[in-house]
């Protein structure tokens, strides 16, 4: 289990001004949405979570530690991200995919174990791709692409998980399967924090949200606080209606 | 077709390596038998076989595998590193900064270790030339460095046509061999050999973080690997790799480009296989094209360079055509 904390953080991107500081704390048990409209930073605020960037102020801590002062493989075997874009510049197929997450597990002299082929293929089971075993992953379609991504964050089992938009290209039954298994993962004291597009997905799904706005301005508070119809219209500047489905809000853009 | 049974596959190229070092050291104006061949080598066999093949062929297959295993190894890890499979030990100007050198040495009347010295000085410089232009203002993406690359070597190129259309005609033959890979002027072999072996072995442990890293860089850093310095180690080792080889025989094409591609469309892509692969491979290749160079009009010898890609082109496009 462990804990990722920001502290003011600012996260950096180029040619605009400093938006909100941030100071949260993403505690075990807990996932967290965050929603705004296109282009507000939210790829960029999970890459600064993740390490990949520097923040223009602030810090993130993992576990009280500073990030930017731990090593790549360190952070590696506590924070796992599921990226928007896949680059696949060589050829591998879905297992070799999946496989690469025992990579910061493994020590440079270790060639992977039955145990690490085994953890693999478990995780692509989870994601219903074990079919897809042998399968090249540029051949793949985006929703199986997507699926076998969230298989590789598996395998590498971070206590703290970041996801960019994980239900892009999903069908609606593999987006409920996902949701659920990160639920589940949440139950077994992982942290989870996911950029989504999707409301009702983040209304049924998570506990807390933050809401970044297009001005640089950003809140976050529990989830049945933070979503209300108001809020969100001038978040994405798009009327909407709101309802409720078993104690449920439901959102539908007019 | 991935072969199954990948060190089956490592094995092979041992064994091929091991058929062509025998045929390179008999075949000859004077041909031996490879009986004659295997006794020489373990001590015995007469004045004149030991003459013949210790002193004089046996360097010149020695340096031909190790330019080939030289050259392989650096073109997959520039593939890996620019993350494009176009890329080739000479994509980033390394051998127009090496012909300059060479170039310019012979043009200035100097011959042996003088020539070969000034082209490993030529490859450093463009080596080092590519990176601080890349670098910039701090960030260097691979397609940054690539294109810096490509252009810095055309830049080479117009210079090599200038002093080609320049040059005296009695020193054009000896710099027109030097630019398509001449092996007929090989030192000693052992430098290359243990910069080969000693780069291999270097690779092994950081086998896998290489596997990862072809993945893309974000994904790697993801995954723990400290993306930065090993971009630089690979970038400092795969120029090493060049400008040995290209000290050693001039630029022989092809070989870092096609010899990566075909062993991985045959045993996959995994670098702990396929960089020692690169290196039996690619000397393979090397040394068969240098042994049918020198028979083939003999007395008379053809650059290295053009049969490697006269033999490199059909195989590599037969093996594209039949992979998925």
């Amino acid at each position: 289990m462990s804990v990722l904390k920001t502290d003011e953080l600012v996260i950096d991107i180029p040619g605009r001004a400093s938006g909100s500081a941030l100071s949260l704390t993403l505690s075990p048990g807990e996932v967290w949405g965050v929603l705004g409209p296109n282009g507000v930073g939210k790829t960029t605020l999970l890459h600064t979570l993740a390490g990949l960037r520097t923040p223009r102020s602030g810090q993130v801590r993992l576990d009280g530690n500073l990030l930017a002062d731990m090593g790549r493989r360190r952070i590696a075997r506590h924070l796992g991200l599921v990226f928007q874009e896949h680059q696949d510049g060589f050829p591998a197929t879905v297992l070799e995919t999946a496989l690469v997450g025992r990579h910061p597990w493994l020590s440079p002299w270790q060639m992977e174990s039955a145990s690490d082929l085994g953890r693999a293929r478990d995780a692509l089971e989870r994601m219903d791709a074990v079919d897809l075993e042998h399968r090249l992953v540029h051949t793949l379609s985006g929703g199986e692409r997507q699926r076998v991504s969230i298989a590789t964050v598996l395998t590498q089992d971070p206590a703290i998980w970041l996801l960019d938009e994980p239900t892009n290209h999903l069908d609606l039954h593999h987006q409920v399967a996902v949701m659920k298994l990160l639920r589940e993962l949440a139950g077994a004291g992982r942290g989870i924090l996911m950029g989504l597009h999707d409301l009702n997905l983040a209304a049924r799904w998570c506990d807390q949200v933050l809401l970044m706005f297009p001005d640089g301005r950003a809140c976050w508070g529990p989830v049945r606080e933070m979503l209300l119809p108001s809020v969100l219209e001038s978040l994405y500047g798009q009327p909407l209606k709101a309802t409720e489905l078993d104690g449920c809000p439901v959102f539908i853009p007019v | 077709m991935i072969i199954s049974d990948r060190r089956g596959a490592l094995g092979v190229l041992v064994l091929l390596a091991m058929v062509a070092v025998a045929a390179s050291l008999s075949v000859g104006s004077v041909p031996l038998h490879p009986g004659d061949v295997v006794s020489v080598l373990f001590g015995g066999g007469d004045e004149l076989q030991r003459t013949l093949i210790l002193d004089l062929r046996l360097p010149r297959t020695l340096s031909a595998f190790a330019t080939g295993g030289l050259l392989a190894v650096a073109g997959a890890l520039m593939q890996v590193l620019l993350r494009n499979p176009l890329a080739d030990p000479y994509v980033l100007g390394l051998s127009g900064g090496a012909a300059i050198g060479a170039l310019l040495a012979m043009l200035g009347g100097l011959a042996g270790w003088l020539v070969s010295g000034s082209a490993f000085a030529g490859a450093m410089l463009s080596t080092l030339l590519v990176f601080g232009l890349a670098h910039g203002s701090g960030s260097w993406t691979p397609a940054r460095l690539l294109l810096t690359g490509v252009v810095v070597a055309a830049g080479w190129g117009a210079m090599i046509t200038l002093l080609l259309a320049t040059a005296p005609t009695s020193r054009l033959p000896g710099m027109l061999y030097w630019l398509m890979g001449d092996l007929s002027h090989a030192g000693s072999p052992w430098p290359a050999l243990l910069v080969l072996v000693a780069v291999c072995a270097l690779l092994f442990p950081l086998g896998r973080t290489l596997n990862v890293l072809a993945r893309g860089h974000v994904q790697a850093a993801v995954l723990g690997v400290s993306v930065r310095p090993l971009e630089w180690l690979v970038y400092l080792l795969a120029s090493l790799l060049t400008s040995v080889a290209v000290t050693t025989a001039g630029t022989v094409g092809f070989v870092g480009l096609v010899v990566p591609h075909m062993l991985r469309l045959l045993i996959g892509n995994d670098q702990r296989l396929i960089l020692p692969a690169c290196a039996l491979g690619g000397g393979t290749l090397v040394l068969v094209a240098d042994t049918v160079a020198r028979v083939v009009i003999a007395p008379e010898q053809l650059p290295v360079g053009v049969i490697t890609a006269l033999m490199g082109v059909p195989t590599f496009l037969y093996l594209l055509y039949r992979s998925r």
